[in-house]
């Protein structure tokens, strides 16, 4: 039968298959080709290990970083934070027993385990790939089979290199045609999400196909891999092409020589067949795709910037109509409101959905020559020290500075508030990270998803703003814009 | 691993859907390094409003929670499991669950089943109705029953068995470790290994 990507990669890695058929179906035992790791799912997982008295089977196979609790600031210092610092400590003490590589904080490769992986050449086509950290499925952007995972499998990794995994469904999310100027993955991976729910990829596997996909780079596609988890899928992935194998050449643990031809042969296999069936098709319009906003807590609420707050009245379902009744009181908006009427204390430029130099550059190039709306306090975050040094050796953290912004270094930082890094109780935030969750960045804070650009131009504007709504010369703009 | 068979105890009735586990468990309480002690980070946030479900006498002595839909989204923190478990829950029932979150809730022994949405708003209406009314959950027949209410429930074969038996997923796998050291050596020499090192 003719195979989808993600059914070829898992067949590539089915080390037993489980008895039984269709439903009744035992699972699969798949091999693990690479496990990250970082400091808040990992300490029970190697106590785990300890209190069995089992090793780690594949050091090898296995790295780890610090970058959910690391501080952004002053990290020459020890960590402000004691529990925090006991958690980075704890990993630093386990990686040394169990013999597991690890960047630390102050190592020019730390940083958000997203980021380190496919920057060192570590994620590649073909492989499964796991994390404990539901945002695994970023590597997807590889043709890898990447997907998070909790503790207990994170110590069953750990111990076996294997996971035991019932098959998934597959979906095909089909994007044709061409992108406008200032709109961004992002913008289709939001729209994508407000379209299927989030709940609306349980129990699937996503493959990412179409000429608007084709025709992005690689760091937009991990872009959007990484938020399949917030459409409900645990995975999501895009067939390598010359645009995959183009970034990987020459990464420290990329193959080279002889060994570089045989995994070009086979990624180009790594394909789905023509006549190979998805379970689920789901069709979207590059064309009419506009920059991307989300009006309540959680990621499927979500809207075009130009549209106005929705009302729960237009929700049909109960449970959708209450869900939005609950966003509209904790996010402090009125129904009807134009989206970029909305005013924001915060902009925050990092995790990893949108950390990495192509986010940096194009958010940059928005600010260049323009003032920060003087009310709004931004934060860059770089995903990792060497996106960090490669922004620098650009000279964008002088953009960044001039325009106002703080220049932090890497790590998740406000995606999740960790670290020291928080929102304020009310505090508004255009954020181009993943989840507007209650309560996410920072207890009581209020948090709208949007892309590198918007982030950008809502930092000069001081409302929500696309970079259209923008005076078009930089020296005109260096004067406020009173428009919204 | 500790076996499930049945259980019986209050139910809860959350009425809300889409709980992302960043509100079963928040961020700050991920810091610590222990399997237990999370029954204070349960909910955190929505426990400090004394209207809140789980302020309200009998439902603090809750132990099968009756979500809405879509229970579980969000992080992968298997720390939202451990905090449901140290609080008291021995089952969640919804109409559907996050994949991750059900995944970490079989490894841990608490039940995720899943209901039709029409039971669960029967069994939330004489939850609230008769508050204290006592639910079983019958993993065997796989069935819940609250007053009147008779209702079947999915939940996949393999972890079905695995609960029932309570039974240790690592311990089962290495059973089969003839057959992944036979698979590691399969592996083509192309595909890379972090050790050791290479920095660019």
């Amino acid at each position: 039968m003719a195979k989808t990507l993600a059914e070829k990669v898992w067949d590539a890695h089915v080390v037993r298959k489980g008895d039984g058929e269709g439903a009744n179906a035992q699972p699969d035992l798949l091999f693990i080709d690479l496990h990250l790791v970082h400091e808040v799912t990992s300490p029970q997982a190697f106590e785990g290990l300890r209190l069995a008295g089992r090793p780690l089977r594949r050091p090898d196979l296995t790295i780890a970083t610090e970058d959910h609790n690391t501080p952004t600031l002053d990290i020459d210092k020890p960590i402000a934070d004691l529990t925090s610092r006991t958690q980075i400590q704890t990993l630093r003490n386990n990686c040394q027993e169990f013999g597991v590589r690890l960047h630390s904080l102050g190592d020019a490769e730390q940083g958000i385990v997203h980021v380190v992986g496919p920057q060192l050449g570590l994620t590649q086509p073909g492989m499964t790939v796991v994390c404990g950290d539901s945002h695994t499925s970023t590597h997807g952007a590889f043709g890898a089979l990447a997907m998070g995972i909790g503790t207990s499998e994170v110590e069953h990794v750990m111990a076996t290199q294997t996971l035991s995994l019932k098959p998934f469904k597959t979906m095909a999310i089909n994007v044709e045609g061409t992108l406008r100027p200032g709109v961004s993955a992002k913008d289709i991976i939001l729209a994508v999400i407000a379209k299927i729910g989030t709940g609306g990829g349980q129990g699937y596997v996503l493959e990412y196909r179409g000429s608007a996909i084709r025709a992005l780079s690689m760091e937009a596609r991990m872009t959007i891999c990484n938020m399949s988890i917030e459409a409900g899928a645990r995975a999501g992935l895009v067939a390598p092409d010359q645009t995959t194998y183009d970034y990987m050449f020459g990464r420290p643990h990329a193959p080279q020589g002889a060994e570089w031809d045989a995994a070009v042969a086979y990624w180009n296999t790594l394909r789905t067949e023509d006549d190979a069936t998805f379970d689920v098709q789901v069709d979207l319009d590059a064309d009419t795709l506009e920059p991307f906003v989300t009006w309540g807590t959680n990621p499927g609420q979500g809207v075009s910037l130009s549209a106005r707050v929705p009302s729960p009245e237009d929700f049909g379902d109960e449970n959708a109509k209450a869900a939005a009744e609950r966003a509209l009181q904790y996010m402090g908006l009125e129904a009807g409101t134009p989206m970029k009427d909305i005013r924001v204390d915060t902009v925050f430029l990092g995790s990893c959905t949108n950390s990495r130099m192509e986010d940096l550059r194009a958010a940059a190039d928005i600010i260049r020559g323009r003032t920060k709306d003087p009310d709004i306090r931004m934060l860059v975050v770089p995903g990792s020290a060497r996106v960090r040094l490669e922004a620098e050796a650009e000279g964008l953290d002088k953009v960044f500075k001039d325009f106002g912004a703080e220049w932090r270094f890497a790590g998740c930082s406000m995606c999740l508030g960790m670290n020291p890094d928080q929102l304020e109780p009310g505090e508004r935030c255009a954020s181009t990270s993943n989840r507007n969750f209650e309560g996410r960045q920072g207890k009581g804070g209020r948090t709208h998803l949007v892309s590198p650009v918007v982030a950008a131009a809502t930092a000069v504007r001081g409302t929500l703003s696309s970079p259209s709504d923008l005076d078009p010369a930089p020296e005109s703009a260096a004067v406020r814009s009173d428009a919204a | 691993m500790e076996k499930f068979t049945t259980h019986t105890g209050i139910g809860v009735p959350l009425r809300q859907s889409n709980v992302d586990t960043d509100q079963i468990i928040p961020a700050v309480y991920l810091k610590r390094i222990t399997r237990t002690g999370f029954e204070d980070a349960l909910f955190a946030a929505w426990r400090k409003d004394p209207a809140f479900i789980l302020n309200q006498e009998p439902f603090n002595a809750g132990s099968v929670l009756v979500a809405g839909p879509d229970f579980g989204t969000g992080s992968s923190r298997e720390h939202a499991v451990w905090a449901l478990k140290d609080y008291g829950f021995k089952t969640v029932l919804s109409s559907r669950f996050a994949d991750i979150f059900r995944g970490n809730s079989g490894k841990q022994g608490l039940l995720a089943a899943e209901l039709a949405q029409d039971d669960i708003e029967l069994i939330w209406k004489e939850l609230e109705n008769a508050p204290g009314t006592a639910v079983t959950v019958d993993l065997v027949s796989k069935t819940v029953q609250c007053g009147n209410i008779v209702a079947p429930f999915e939940i996949d074969d393999y972890t079905r068995w695995r609960l029932l038996e309570g039974l240790d997923d690592i311990g089962l796998t290495l059973k089969h470790e003839e057959d992944i050291t036979a698979f590691e050596a399969t592996r083509p020499a192309f595909m890379p290994k972090t050790l050791p090192a290479k920095l660019s």
